[in-house]
């Protein structure tokens, strides 16, 4: 108990106290998730419209497999990309091994397919009671997809916290191919690991709500703005 | 009601036209239940042809059918002597018995459908926008969402766009079924209006009185079965067949 209270204190101070180091580490987890968050909604929320939409020959079977993906451990994931970017891997003359960019691969590897098998879901609700109209009007696959995507955005900003959840959160993939250097690679998740590790418990603890406050922060801004268009009735 | 009269009356110039209809022995069947029985008919030149029937008849699937929307299990549907298809498809609207409107304004709702059909550049686009939802008096609610309208705005709504493609055929299935009277009368004088200029009018019904006040011919379904296809003022006079009469008298027709 006495760890919890020091922690608490400790998660004030180091918010109040404006510790240049720590801010970096905020800063970096923020920007290593965000980043795959959307690259990996640009890539998915077409390809889950795609999968909604389409009617194709292995469809079935495909959104077993994405849905499974969702599971991906992330040490795996860390694995995988690790082996791409190590010196003798098949990218390794990138140089991107224990740089921002390969954390933000390896994130966008694992938000990807929560993104497509839960923007799938919803878009396939909305595809089956916008289809007969859409057939009865010509509307070409193409422009289907975005208007569901477009007509689905308030459903699917919970798809993409849900990907951003899982990105600023998991601790597997970032420490492989970040490697957890001070100044670098250090972001929330791997500097608690190391405080951890190192037996400083409280000052982990302090991170670790950080790292909580940061999340509710984002939840509360996407569900404000989804608030704010639903006033304006665009539901 | 105010609209600008709008002068269009061979929209596809050297299109071939789309009348006569004809259906040949079209069929619909699902787990052995023939839901369209072996139909055969011909609608010819313009005018307004209500689909008649009780519910279950088949109505709206042979809507759908002609439409093109679903794959009849057996027969041909062809337009002017081209089979159905997507291309055809294109000169024809539909108007649902529940409208489908996007989550967007109403002027994106009609903006929606006239991108679609390729550049008439922006201003005359908005210009031929504002021009439909005026025509269904739903001007001063452009910028509103559309699914706050009520019920009867929502399926004017959808008959601007429906009109927004320019149809040469416009089907509507019940879509004045659950709309006040006065909604119901709107949508009605547009139909109407449209008839008359030359666009043909597929409307399904079941309610007599609206037939009687639209039908140039009335086509009578009963259990999937083509029963009666006469003009609409023999056919209100003197039906000719057991359920046709029975349905008119306000029997239940099983």
């Amino acid at each position: 108990m006495q760890d919890l209270a020091d922690a608490v204190r400790m998660a004030l101070s180091l918010a109040m106290s404006g510790d240049a180091g720590f801010i970096e580490i905020v800063l970096l987890s923020l920007r290593v998730s965000l980043s795959a968050t959307a690259i990996a909604c640009l890539i998915g929320l077409p390809l889950g419209a795609l999968i909604a939409i389409g009617r194709f020959a292995g469809r079935g079977p495909l959104i077993v497999i994405v849905n499974a993906l969702m599971g991906l451990p992330p040490v795996v994931v860390g694995l995988v990309v690790y082996l791409n970017f190590s010196r003798a891997g098949p990218l390794g003359w990138l140089g991107l091994l224990y740089t921002p960019t390969a954390m933000i691969v390896a994130q966008t590897i694992l938000v990807a397919p929560i993104v497509i098998a839960l923007s799938r879901q919803v878009l396939e609700d909305l595809h089956a009671e916008y289809d007969e109209q859409f057939r009865s009007l010509n509307v070409p696959r193409g422009t289907a997809v975005w208007a569901l995507i477009g007509d689905g955005r308030h459903a699917l900003m919970t798809v993409a916290l849900a990907g951003f959840g899982r990105a600023v959160a998991e601790v597997g993939a970032v420490i492989i191919v970040g490697g957890n250097i001070d100044h670098l690679t250090r972001v929330m998740t791997t500097a608690i690991a190391l405080e951890t590790s190192k037996g400083d418990l409280a000052l982990a603890l302090a991170l670790g709500m950080v790292l909580l406050a940061v999340a509710l922060a984002v939840n509360a801004l996407v569900m404000g703005l989804r608030a704010s268009a639903r006033r304006s009735a665009y539901v | 009601m105010p609209h600008a009269a709008e002068t269009v009356t061979l929209r596809r110039p050297g299109a071939r036209p789309m009348l006569p209809l004809d259906i040949a022995g079209l069929t619909l069947a699902v787990d052995s239940r023939r839901l369209v029985d072996d139909l055969t008919l011909r609608l010819k030149g313009s005018g307004l042809t209500v689909i008649m029937g009780p519910n279950g008849a088949g109505k709206s699937l042979l809507l759908r059918l002609i439409h093109g929307l679903i794959r009849p299990t057996a027969g041909a549907i062809s337009w002017g002597g081209v089979p159905m298809s997507a291309g055809l498809r294109v000169r024809q609207a539909m108007v649902f018995q529940r409208p489908v409107l996007l989550r967007r304004s109403v002027a994106a709702n009609i903006d929606f459908v006239l991108g679609l059909r390729g550049a008439i550049g922006a201003r005359a686009a908005a210009e031929r926008r504002d021009r439909l939802l005026d025509r269904v008096g739903l001007l001063g609610h452009a910028r509103q969402s559309a699914r706050l309208l009520s019920g009867g705005e929502q399926q004017r709504l959808a008959l601007a766009r429906a009109l927004a493609v320019e149809p040469e055929v416009l089907f509507l299935d019940e879509a004045t079924a659950s709309l006040d009277p006065a909604s119901t009368q709107m949508i009605e004088e547009i139909v109407l209006a449209e008839r008359g200029r030359g666009t043909k009018v597929i409307f399904v019904t079941h309610d007599i009185g609206q037939a009687r006040r639209l039908a140039d011919d009335v086509v009578f379904l009963h259990r999937g079965r083509l029963v009666e296809h006469r003009p609409a003022r023999q056919f209100f006079d003197d039906p000719s067949s057991p359920p046709a009469r029975a349905y008119l008298d306000g029997r239940i027709v099983l």
